[in-house]
């Protein structure tokens, strides 16, 4: 039996144009890459992160956030000096849940987003470490309290960033 | 089984896509040595972000710099106050080591030591970095073409910051020292005890390989060794910040960066370092106090000199260069500017151009100059080691040191009074009117000017510009 915490008038599918589903990602990209460059503390945010929950919360559809977390971890792994991989797989992960928990939650309204993103980002950072260490062979350390700090960061910003992103959504 | 894999699309879909990127990434770790299996998706997000970051720090500079050259100067006159008074203090300072410098060169050359001068750097703006604090890495505005090479070390005025890790047809990829998989050969300068500099998962440094039973202080300064064979010898990397027991018999030196690493604008990436001996020329030029301030300041009156055979030359032998008797420096000279040519004894004129009787003109007088220090802002430029802040032990005077003052050609004549080591003029040709051969020493050959000083001969060459 499939149990749903929304009403059905509350799952609304959404879709984006073309060129807003690729530009959203690469300006992520982009920011979180030249950001941190002059403000300093901009590193602890995960623009790429954020815009892989959004858009597979938004869509609804397991298959099509999975694969934009994927293209977004993919190329944001290009950008590192690391093995391609490592934040393709957490991101991967985090879309697919994103949007199998996006069906069965409403995810409008602020409370939810920021405990969605604040989850995320843990579930995405322990997948990483876990790939980074176990795979890689990188000797990472867990850093617990600036995990939780960082999640609880990347979720309040999680809250404004994905109102300015409603506008671009369409109702599919 | 068709029908199980489309009742379950979505979570297929999930283990093919992770499937394919353990896949990738395994081959990635397994190959990492032999070759580089991701460029190609490297190079396609590179070459498309890198352009948006160049514009954008192309834009932040100019409105940066409009506000702060024709807007916000205020407290400009008493800045300008302060500098020129610490110009006059490091001045001095660096007079006082190149005496020093002179001395440690006649000691290696004795010794039969080899230098490295950093013989050629390439300055880049950083414009953009991994985003990630898992990956300490910055990419640079300057891309294939530019000479850079894989390895090629990447430096502030400040210290050492990292090394070229890739090359892509838009921009480098610089991995910072701070980054965990980087290590650069550290020495504390004092103690000379040698270690590893290596960076920690959150962004700082640490100096590994040191025995607990070693003194390490907080405050010891730390300089590359040289032993990696990536960075020159002599380059600040930080300071001992905090010292700790750490595990086994090993000691936990954590380092503080010389240089702002998180704060990157501008750096050099070091394209050439040349590995030689002193020479014993390089060791016997100097330059002395009175000297420069004789030549930026026309009232202090002329000292008498000490010349190596111990008699002090009379007064006005060597006269300051910018106020020569008879001769005006070159139109758009500047005292104290490179190619600010003082000639004294000589009829050359000041334009005349170089060649064997230019030469001869102005035998037994020489060209003092100051050259400015050279500007880390050139898009390339020929920075000896000393001229980035005195690095790889090359002293810092002998990037900004010129050729000897002109001497009159009467000076030599006093009985006894030779031209001193230190003044060796380098005379071209000293068999055409000059009183140098009739000196107690023999009149030098040619001297040649020491690294990173602008290869200007004394001769009545128009004012060249330095090569810094």
């Amino acid at each position: 039996m499939n149990v749903s915490y929304t009403s059905r008038e509350q799952i609304e599918v959404y879709r984006f144009s073309l060129p807003t589903a690729i530009l959203i990602p690469l300006l992520a990209l982009f920011l979180q890459a030249f950001l941190p460059l002059r403000l300093h503390f901009f590193e602890i945010f995960d623009l790429p992160l954020l815009v892989t929950i959004f858009m597979a919360v938004s869509r609804r559809n397991p298959a099509t956030g999975l694969l934009t977390g994927s293209v977004i971890g993919l190329l944001q792994d290009s950008l590192t000096h690391q093995p391609i991989g490592i934040y393709g797989i957490a991101k991967t992960v985090v879309g697919y849940g994103a949007s199998s928990l996006g069906v069965k939650l409403d995810v409008e309204n602020s409370g939810s987003r920021f405990l969605l993103v604040f989850g995320f980002y843990l579930v995405h950072q322990v997948i990483y470490l876990v790939v980074a260490r176990g795979m890689v062979g990188q000797d990472l350390a867990w850093r617990w309290g600036h995990m939780a700090f960082a999640a609880f960061c990347n979720a309040a910003l999680a809250v404004p960033l994905f109102m300015v992103l409603d506008h671009f959504k369409q109702r599919g | 089984m068709e029908n199980l894999l489309t009742r379950h699309r979505n979570v297929t879909i999930l283990v093919v896509v992770l499937f394919a990127e353990v896949v990738g990434l395994a081959v990635q770790v397994k190959r990492t040595a032999d070759t580089d299996s991701s460029r190609l998706i490297r190079v396609w997000t590179v070459t498309t972000i890198s352009p948006f970051e160049k514009a954008f720090v192309a834009v932040q500079e100019s409105i940066s710099d409009t506000w702060h050259n024709y807007f916000y100067l205020r407290g400009l006159r008493s800045q300008n106050r302060k500098l020129q008074e610490e110009i006059e203090q490091l001045r001095l300072q660096q007079v006082r080591l190149a005496e020093d410098a002179g001395q440690a060169r006649r000691l290696q050359r004795l010794l039969g030591f080899k230098e490295q001068f950093i013989a050629h750097t390439l300055a880049a703006q950083v414009i953009g970095s991994s985003g990630s604090d898992m990956s300490r890495v910055v990419y640079i505005d300057k891309g294939a073409g530019d000479g850079v090479l894989q390895d090629m070390p990447v430096i502030t005025a400040d210290g050492v910051v990292g090394k070229i890790l890739r090359v892509f047809p838009t921009s480098y990829q610089v991995l910072l020292i701070n980054d965990p998989s980087s290590g650069v050969g550290a020495i504390l300068e004092n103690s000379r005890l040698q270690g590893v500099i290596k960076g920690t998962a959150n962004g700082e440094l640490v100096l590994e390989k040191m025995m607990s039973d070693e003194r390490v202080e907080a405050g010891d300064q730390l300089l590359t060794s040289g032993g990696d064979q990536i960075f020159p010898k002599g380059l600040p990397i930080g300071t001992v910040k905090k010292v700790s027991p750490g595990k086994d018999v090993f000691l936990n030196v954590q380092v503080k960066p010389a240089a702002e690493l998180s704060r990157l604008e501008e750096v050099l990436v070091i394209t050439q370092v040349v590995q030689r001996q002193a020479t014993a020329q390089e060791a016997q030029t100097s330059v002395r106090a009175v000297d420069i301030l004789a030549s930026r300041l026309p009232s202090v009156p002329d000292n008498p000199r000490l010349p190596s055979t111990g008699v002090p030359l009379p007064v006005g032998v060597n006269p300051p260069a910018a106020k020569t008797a008879g001769t005006k420096p070159s139109p758009g000279a500047k005292p104290g500017a490179p190619g600010t040519a003082a000639l004294a004894g000589s009829t050359a004129k000041p334009h005349a151009k170089s060649g064997p009787a230019a030469e001869a003109q102005v035998t037994g007088g020489a060209v003092k100059v100051l050259a400015p220090k050279p500007k880390a802002t050139n898009s390339t430029a020929h920075t000896p080691a000393s001229a980035s802040g005195g690095f790889a032990g090359v002293p810092a005077a002998s990037a900004v040191k010129k050729p000897r003052p002109a001497k009159p050609a009467a000076a030599p004549a006093v009985p006894g009074a030779a031209i001193p080591a230190t003044q060796k003029a380098p005379v071209a040709k000293p068999e055409v009117g000059s009183g140098a051969t009739d000196s107690a020493t023999p009149a030098p050959k040619a001297q040649k000017p020491p690294t990173g000083v602008a290869q200007n001969p004394p001769t009545a060459t128009p004012p060249a510009e330095p090569q810094p």
